[in-house]
């Protein structure tokens, strides 16, 4: 079987460097047990190995478990449930991945229920990160579907003592198109208990003829979403549950040096609870719980810690590898060589849903619902924290209020679990606002190196281009210079740092896209001609031209008040080219982006929509991180852990935004939830340029507007 | 410990015992079970937690119960009728003014306290008023289509 979910770990997603270890096995008998009779088509994984073997730190080496995962069930009744180790989080998988299955069941939208993301019902999955639902689980889901379309017509076929090739489905029905009679799948599946396996050969609709998939489809759900009836993590009940709060160390690394909880525990229904340098309070509610954890005296041993002032000095110094030194490229008339330092500031996902979880304990089995893109990873996380196997424990992920890559890990979900443990009871614990701004993972903070030597026609000859911490995603040159040499180097980061969504792919198109810019302007020639001019990939070639086209970029004029940038990038197999118009105030200097025209390009498109609605949302993020959103800290202590003090985008931040989609429906459909990001940062910072004359090479590029 | 022995929500006269310190936000959700209003800061400042207090948005994390008396407390549950989804929700729905959908009831409750005061909102208006209201999934754009819209819609059926 293709190997479908064979992701590659990026050396920057540093929260996952533990593997999960499972082993988890369900015989026939088991899954009709658990589901019901009827049809169910299921597949071996067999690529775990490989899977893992991208990670570094594996532990329990050796062991290649085998896993049978139930994927798709029509019951008896012909009700259509589909499984998947996916979460949603916003990016709308639940629509895109159902259209895939209605598509090759040829049923409804409505008769499809998709169970995601509980380790319990769903196979197993590495996580939904890296853009891999749509290229991955798309076509599986869609391979899986057909294999119980197939099924369908077997037994219709069977049932009725006639050709296979009679029969067809149509109107969720299988027909008997020489008869005209029609079947209801809940007729072939009534008394049956048939499995079937995924094979590679099964045919699946090309998208030429998709009429459910590629379309505009709107929420599945989105009726329990708009009437606040959808119960995320953090609304979870359970009878008797309490409520967990965590008292945290006085410093990142800290540790406890003394603890005095008498005071808390005279409070009526608390309890305190300590193991090791973990302390925490369980109460009947949320403002007992935090009286409770006030009334804790804890000192805490804290080491000196650097601040954000030290931070890019700090990063290139402890960069383990330092590389070849940069080439000097001849000096000679007709070719002028450039070189810029451009930096990255640290910055939080700050999902609106924070971290949250309950947890809950009956005889040593745990059960844990909590907010995550990894639910196995949890999982196994739990095992390790817990001593207890992962055949023991339960997550179960219900639709999650957003991640943009940082909620890969379960730490609520292993506090509630610790503070659940001690009282007896479920625990619920949601994290603060502060808590999540703090004890998160933020996007790692970058010092980018860039030189390059252009000729005076306008041909990039040299290109040697170094990134010290943020990471390696999207630090491919992709312009045609031969030689190009980029290289990404590990450091030493002073917080804890991990995924974002696009991860580097942001800070590499920032520096590469500023500094195509700067040579532009160095020979005088305009930015879209100049990028054309060194470009041969006719895909990325596409995008800047839908682009520029749509937003008229060829009539772009800029001032001292108003300018107009472009940037383009691929990355995850989708392409990206993104215009930007700026505003500058001339009394105090504020930067505003009013117009954004972005024309992206992933293959064939499940849901032209969805697939706007993320690049709109990722232009109005990457306005955050591109102007203002920067985590200040100092001697282990975020300076800024609040929406008052971390600014994020607004209603009136974000500017008029027209989206271009490409749609090739002769190519594969790859991820979009990252790759709209970033154009966004370098097309601001190529406008600011535009309009004042000026080269920002530091992101966030004017929190406090432009110097005078 | 003082403490609440009722509060006036969606309507109706509900008993309640808890601590008058209490935010009315926890209360409505740990107590009363209406957990459309969400937390997402605690200081008032992403408007998650938006309820209509008196018909008028208001942060339920900033708000003591003990302080609320007789005030009456719209929350999103009372919004949809018979299972017929107000003019707002079906809007947001339709637009797809939403991606993760945590921000939602906060953003309708926000915009009806808007509607309530001025039915015909230019886009301007509807920035403005909803400018305290944060949505990190970024469908502001959407979300000011969707407000409008509805608006229009209210306008038409009266």
């Amino acid at each position: 079987m293709k190997t479908f979910d064979d992701v590659l770990i990026e050396p920057e997603r540093y929260e996952l460097h533990a593997a999960p270890v499972y082993n988890f096995r369900l015989a026939r008998r088991n899954f009709f047990k658990l589901l019901g009779g009827g049809v169910l088509v299921v597949a071996v994984i067999q690529e775990v190995a490989g899977q893992e073997s991208g990670r570094a730190g594996r532990r329990g080496g050796g062991q290649r478990p085998s896993n049978i995962g139930a994927w798709l069930h029509i019951g008896e009744n012909g009700s259509i449930t589909v499984f998947s180790g996916k979460a949603e989080v916003g990016q709308n998988i639940r629509t895109s991945l159902t259209q895939v299955v209605a598509e090759e069941l040829r049923v409804p939208i409505s008769s499809i229920r998709l169970v995601l993301g509980d380790t319990q019902l769903t196979p197993y999955d590495a996580g939904t990160f890296g853009s891999r639902t749509t290229p991955d689980m798309a076509p599986q889901l869609g391979r899986v579907a057909a294999v119980a379309r197939e099924a369908l017509i077997d037994l219709a076929a069977e049932q009725q003592k006639s050709e296979r090739a009679d029969f067809v489905i149509a109107d969720s029905k299988v027909k008997n198109s020489k008869t005209g009679e029609f079947f209801a799948f809940g007729q072939l599946t009534k008394g049956q208990k048939l499995m079937k396996s995924v094979a590679d050969n099964v045919t699946v609709t090309p998208p030429r003829e998709w009429k459910i998939a590629g379309t505009s489809v709107r929420k599945v759900d989105g009726a329990d979403f708009v009437s606040g009836k959808h119960t995320y993590a953090s609304d979870v009940k359970l009878p008797g549950m309490l409520h967990g709060k965590i008292v945290r160390p006085s410093a990142f690394r800290a540790k406890l040096a003394s603890l005095d909880s008498k005071e808390a525990e005279a409070m009526a229904g608390v309890t305190a609870v300590h193991d090791q340098d973990f302390v925490g309070v369980v109460a009947p509610d949320v403002l007992t719980a935090q009286r409770a954890a006030t009334a804790i005296r804890a000192e805490w041993t804290a080491t000196p810690q650097i601040s954000d002032a030290e931070l890019f000095q700090r990063l290139k110094k402890g960069a383990r590898a330092e590389g070849e030194k940069a080439t000097t490229p001849k000096k000679d008339d007709d070719a002028q060589t450039l070189n810029a330092t451009y930096t990255i500031a640290y910055i939080a996902h700050a999902p609106l849903e924070p971290r949250a979880a309950v947890a809950e304990w009956k005889d040593d089995k745990l059960t844990v619902w909590t907010g995550t893109q990894r639910p196995f990873g949890v999982r196994s996380e739990l095992a390790q924290a817990f001593r207890i196997s992962e055949s023991n424990i339960r997550v179960i992920v219900p639709d999650t209020g957003a991640g943009y890559g940082g909620k890969h890990n379960g730490e609520a979900a292993v506090e509630a679990a610790r503070l659940a443990k001690s009282v007896g009871k479920p625990v619920k614990l949601v994290w603060t606002r502060e808590e999540e701004f703090t004890w998160a993972y933020f996007r790692p903070a970058g010092v980018i190196d860039v030189t390059a030597t252009v000729t005076r026609d306008g041909k990039v000859t040299a290109w040697d281009f170094h990134n010290y911490n943020s990471g390696g995603s999207g630090i491919r040159m992709l312009y045609d210079v031969p030689g190009a040499k980029t290289e990404f180097h590990n450091a030493q980061s002073p917080l804890r740092q991990g995924s974002y969504r696009a991860l580097a792919a942001t800070a590499n198109h920032f520096a590469r896209e500023s500094h195509m810019d700067e040579l532009a302007r160095a020979v005088k020639m305009d930015p879209l001609e100049f990028r054309l001019k060194n470009l041969k990939d006719t895909r990325l070639r596409s995008v800047l031209q839908a682009a520029a086209d749509k937003f008229q970029w060829s009539k772009a004029k800029p001032d001292e008040q108003r300018g107009f940038g472009i940037a383009g990038g691929s990355e995850k197999s989708s392409y990206v080219a993104t215009c930007a118009e700026v505003k500058i105030d001339p009394k105090t200097r504020k930067v505003s982006v009013v117009r954004v025209v972005q024309a992206f390009e992933c293959g064939a498109v499940l849901n032209p929509d969805g697939l706007r609605n993320q690049n709109e949302g990722a232009i109005v993020q990457g306005i955050g991180g591109a102007l203002f959103e920067a985590i200040r800290f100092s001697n282990g202590k975020i300076s800024n852990p609040r929406f008052s003090g971390y600014r994020v985008p607004r209603f009136s931040d974000a500017p008029q935004i027209e989206i271009v989609l490409l749609d090739r429906k002769d190519a594969p459909s790859n991820g979009a939830g990252e790759t709209p990001i970033v154009g966004i940062a370098p097309a601001i910072g190529n406008a600011i340029c535009s309009a004042t004359g000026t080269r920002l090479r530091s992101m966030p590029l004017a929190p406090d507007g432009l110097k005078a | 410990m003082a403490s609440i022995r009722e509060l006036q929500v969606n309507g109706r006269a509900i008993k309640v015992e808890a601590d008058v310190e209490r935010t009315l936000l926890s209360v409505l959700r740990d107590d009363l079970d209406l957990t459309g209003a969400k937390y997402g800061c605690g200081e008032g400042e992403c408007g998650a937690c938006t309820v209509l207090i008196d018909g008028v948005a208001a942060r339920s994390c900033r708000r003591k119960v003990g302080d609320l008396g007789a005030k009456k407390i719209t929350t999103i549950e009372s919004l949809s009728a018979n299972g017929k989804l107000h003019a707002l929700q079906q809007a947001f729905w339709d637009v797809g003014a939403l991606q993760c959908g945590y921000c939602t009831p906060g953003m309708i409750m926000s915009a009806l306290s808007l509607l309530n005061k001025n039915p015909n909102p230019t886009n301007a208006e509807i920035v403005r008023a909803m400018d305290g209201n944060i949505c990190r999934c970024g469908t502001y754009g959407r979300i000011v289509t969707a407000i409008s819209s509805a608006a229009k819609q209210i306008r038409e059926a009266k």
